[in-house]
């Protein structure tokens, strides 16, 4: 059949499945735009390229499905530069469309040309510049094909304009179904090594005190179930990382919670007291082990990942274990299942953990009468009040980490944020992509003031295509991170923090972008505001929760410093360790 | 990145071989994919030695040869990270002691008509070449293990070098190295 480029292009996103798309025109595109009016895709118009690839990695994390984006050359694509740079850090699965000036062109520094696949290079798995048209089907299938096997992750493919000009004769090409790849230096490997397996099954049944560290590739790999038969058949108790909020029910008895610089003073310290740390699709982050040589020193190591060179990459593993997470958990339940758990005597480090619970929960000071509102308290309050199934974006500072902290996630693809990057302004363009995934569950953006005001204008893009997110704005007037660490380890100097007490009138300025906006100012209106927004769903609702500034993120671990020395809540810093 | 293609400098003092590995990436012959593999390496601070690239008997690949320095990183970290890049087809460890190696240095020598003599005898020892000769200085070349060139290069350093350029190291593992 005969076809131009663009046709095919978006036949082949067709092809892969692709529902929705999120993108902006421009000049090299813009011949591609043409064919979409008559696709099946439905396209969603962005008011920056920034938020088009964030609302593609919103749609992956929720969806479990590649993440699609278009956008135009040279401004076009470096916008979307940060957005390919957080899917590579977290590995989300994302295939972004760039236009690119006509082939010859390139080079002569053309109108709107910038070096895209120069540039993207290091922050994607893989990038295409397409010479020919009749490449572009076995490209996109490439594409799609390297974002979605192995550590998944950001593909770009950046296409000339004149082989998708049908006024061009370059662009005819002959379409044909049953197109071939042809990537002779990929081939993702997902089955284990029985002998591995064996040897962490052997680890695992003489260890006292192990802990199961998992991490996002855990939800990447689809191995949710598989761990909790894991967790529970051994009773080894689970910290889910930043990145794998929701792998493991909160509410479990055996989930510890998130470990790491923010982590709760229990998952820190029982990874740090372990004598084996089973690491599934986890990458010994900073973030995680704090200062290297101070962390997990007794613990053994067994590491489970898809990709060779995490293994060995931080911490060296006694067993590495190469290959796809589930299926390396079920082959390690089947060992155990036949071979035994053990007899290794867990019961005083049991008592130790749960001592630990008791005497060191996450908490903070209440409000008493008077008292301004506490972010912590909103966070609460949001999540007693809403679905168990609701998926959470988070932007990227406090708010995340209280977020990460205060909920209760009981489901995988609940929690969304950019975890490697820490890219701010994430929320409210990942709840948008979220949202236009999973039109059916409620979307809540917990966002700061200082990210809101860097991807805020998404909220048009929210209003104007009809997708009902809604933002729990924790507004302090402060980057309030910064403000944290200025205040603990710059003698209170603070620098360049604060934004401003009452510039932009954030209800004004929601209303504005067509969202149904309230403001929050006292404990006492939180529950209402709450109930309100959640019955709202025809459009975006912003709330803007005026909360204080004085409140800090605890417990932390100094950046620096050994996780033994987490520094915990004032309230709690008299309690015997 | 401190990236040399051979050496244009003064010669170096040799180093022990433990420090440097040569492995042998075979990689797609496709446009942008040596930038792909020079940006690996600085984005992961890795440093390269030198660094020969060719087509191969198939016309679809080309043999990179590239000489790492391991105190800026592990080996094993190395080719564990080339390995991602799609391009590359297969990484080959070439061990220090079980391959062939083999250099190509051509140099411009200050010597005239009184020194020649002395510099051809000095050359044939070493088993190289003149390519050229002129009023005073001589265009010479020499193949042969890296070591040895190090060697002959720092000899020419008495008679003044003028010009150098050294291909970087080529290698095949040794006969029954190969399966």
């Amino acid at each position: 059949m005969k076809m131009d480029g663009g046709q095919a292009l978006i036949r082949a996103l067709e092809l892969e499945g692709v529902d929705v798309m999120f993108g902006l025109p421009g000049g090299a595109i813009l011949p591609v735009y043409d064919p979409i009016i008559d696709s099946s895709i439905r396209h969603i118009l962005v008011r920056h390229e920034q938020g088009a690839g964030h609302m593609a990695e919103g749609y992956a994390h929720a969806t479990g499905r590649p993440g699609v984006a278009m956008v135009t050359s040279g401004p076009g694509a470096t916008n979307i530069v940060t957005p390919l740079c957080d899917a590579h850090l977290d590995s989300v699965p994302m295939v972004v469309i760039t236009g690119q000036v006509p082939y010859a062109a390139i080079g002569t520094d053309a109108f709107q040309e910038c070096d895209t696949t120069g540039i993207t290079q290091s922050v994607t798995k893989h990038n295409f510049l397409v010479s020919e048209a009749q490449d572009i089907p076995r490209t996109i299938k490439e594409a799609f094909h390297i974002a979605t096997t192995g550590r998944p992750g950001p593909v770009l493919v950046d296409i000339p304009k004149d082989i998708v000009d049908p006024d061009n004769p370059r662009s005819a090409l002959e379409w044909t179904d049953d197109v071939e790849m042809d990537l002779p230096g990929y081939s993702p490997r997902t089955e284990v090594d029985p002998a591995a397996i064996a040897a962490a099954a052997d680890l695992i049944r003489a260890a006292e005190r192990p802990v199961l560290y998992v991490g996002g590739g855990i939800l990447k790999a689809r191995a949710a179930e598989a761990l909790k038969e894991l967790a529970e058949l051994t009773g080894i108790h689970v910290v889910t990382t930043l990145m794998a909020r929701g792998a493991f029910p909160d509410s479990h008895d055996l989930c510890l919670g998130m470990p790491g610089m923010h982590g709760n003073f229990t998952a820190v310290t029982a990874m740090q007291e372990s004598d084996l740390l089973i690491a599934l699709g986890a990458r010994f982050d900073d973030r995680v082990t704090g200062r290297l040589d101070g962390f997990a020193q007794g613990a053994k190591i067994i590491h489970v990942d898809i990709d060779a060179a995490e293994l060995g990459k931080v911490r060296r593993p006694d067993v590495a274990i190469l290959g796809d997470c589930r299926v390396a958990i079920e082959a390690l339940v089947s060992d155990l299942s036949s071979n035994g758990v053990g007899g290794a005597d867990r019961g005083a480090w049991r008592s130790r953990v749960s001592g630990w619970q008791e005497r060191f929960p996450l908490s903070y000071e209440q409000a008493q009468a008077g008292d301004a509102l506490k972010p912590q308290m909103v966070i609460e309050r949001l999540r007693d009040a809403t679905p168990d199934d609701t998926i959470v974006a988070s932007g990227v500072g406090q708010h995340q980490m209280w977020a990460s902290q205060y909920w209760s996630f009981e489901h995988p693809y609940t929690w969304i944020n950019s975890g490697g990057l820490g890219t701010m302004g994430f929320s409210i363009p990942a709840a948008i992509g979220a949202k236009a995934g999973c039109p059916d569950k409620m979307v809540w953006a917990v966002d700061g003031d200082g990210c809101f005001q860097m991807t805020a204008q998404e909220l048009v893009t929210a209003t104007v295509e009809k997708i009902p997110i809604k933002v729990a704005l924790l507004n302090n007037s402060y980057l309030g991170m910064v403000r944290q660490w200025q205040e603990m380890f710059y003698d209170e100097r603070y620098s360049e923090v604060f934004l401003s007490k009452d510039v932009p009138d954030y209800k004004g300025w929601a209303e504005s972008m067509g969202c149904v906006a309230m403001r929050v100012d006292s404990p006492e209106e939180v529950d209402a505001a709450i109930a309100k927004a959640n019955e709202v769903d025809d459009r975006p609702v912003v709330i803007d929760f005026r909360v204080t500034a004085a409140e800090k993120v605890y417990p932390m671990v100094p950046s620096g410093a050994s996780n033994s020395e987490l520094v915990v809540p004032p309230s709690q810093q008299d309690q015997p360790r | 990145m401190n990236e040399q293609q051979g050496s244009s400098g003064p010669a170096k003092h040799h180093v022990p071989d433990y420090r440097y590995h040569t492995l042998v990436v075979t990689v797609e012959n496709k446009s942008g994919v040596l930038a792909r593999l020079a940006a690996l390496f600085s984005r992961r601070g890795f440093n390269i030695e030198s660094l020969a690239v060719a087509p191969t008997d198939d016309e679809r690949f080309s043999r990179v040869t590239v000489v790492v320095d391991l105190e800026s990183a592990p080996l094993e970290q190395i080719i564990k990270q080339l390995d991602k890049l799609v391009n590359v087809v297969n990484i080959r460890e070439l061990h220090p002691g079980h391959a062939v190696e083999r250099e190509l240095m051509i140099v411009t020598v200050a010597a005239g008509p009184d020194r020649r003599d002395e510099l051809v005898e000095q050359l044939d020892r070493a088993g190289g070449k003149v390519l050229s000769v002129g009023a005073d200085a001589m265009m010479l070349s020499l193949v042969g293990p890296p070591i040895r060139i190090d060697e002959f290069e720092e000899l020419l350093g008495q008679y003044g070098i003028i010009e150098l350029q050294r291909t970087g190291r080529v290698a095949l593992a040794n006969l029954d190295e190969n399966d």
